[in-house]
């Protein structure tokens, strides 16, 4: 009970964010709402590792925040620099251009 | 019983404040002011689901597991925020302010 309670509390949270995303006027909303999708599914996974009654699920809502950091900052790098190669003093404004 | 009612009190008011951050997420004007609302949701509505779980839990292996989710999310939260604010700023994005306000004041 408590936990389908909390599952429904974060799923209408996750559809909130999804329309940002698919709304968002700028890149950096739509990057916004991502990472609030990416930290609500942690805890969505986390609640249904309770739900199941399988407490090892718990350990791939671990994984899920390491790489939902991660993923965050790699899309940021690419939207700010429109590539994975140069680093981040480099005069990339010539590459760009 | 007081664990159990504990346990639905935290769970309860973490899934207030995300939704409560899920509509402001809608309803702000500018990316500022949305990553405002995006950080509530991801620092004391995960605290709270967290601690929730845990106290459903008791002290096992679950707990130590949700402890160390939490103290991930406490330190990468704060970190992509800042990154993603950063981006924005350098990106050519400034905040919205109120127009009628005198420009020596807002410094």
């Amino acid at each position: 009970m408590i936990y389908s309670v909390a599952a429904l509390a974060i799923l209408i949270t996750m559809g909130l964010a999804l329309g940002r995303a698919l709304l968002g006027p700028t890149v950096y909303d739509r990057i916004l709402a991502v990472n609030m999708f990416g930290t609500k599914t942690v805890l969505l996974i986390a609640v249904f590792a309770f739900l199941s009654d399988r407490h090892d699920i718990l350990d791939i809502a671990l994984v899920y925040a390491l790489i939902n950091f991660i993923s965050v900052v790699a899309v940021l790098k690419l939207v700010e620099q429109g590539n994975f190669h140069t680093a981040a003093n480099s005069d990339n404004e010539e590459n760009n251009k | 019983m007081i664990v159990e009612m504990l346990s639905w009190f935290c769970i309860v008011s973490g899934g207030l404040l995300g939704i409560t951050g899920g509509i402001g997420m809608h309803r702000f004007p500018d990316l500022f002011s949305r990553l405002h609302a995006v950080s509530i949701t991801d620092t004391l509505c995960a605290a709270l689901f967290l601690l929730g779980l845990a106290l459903q839990s008791g002290l096992t292996l679950a707990s130590v597991k949700l402890l160390v989710v939490f103290v991930f999310l406490l330190f990468t939260s704060p970190a992509a925020s800042h990154a993603l604010a950063n981006a924005a700023w350098l990106g050519g994005l400034k905040p919205k302010l109120d127009s009628q306000q005198p420009d020596k004041e807002s410094c």
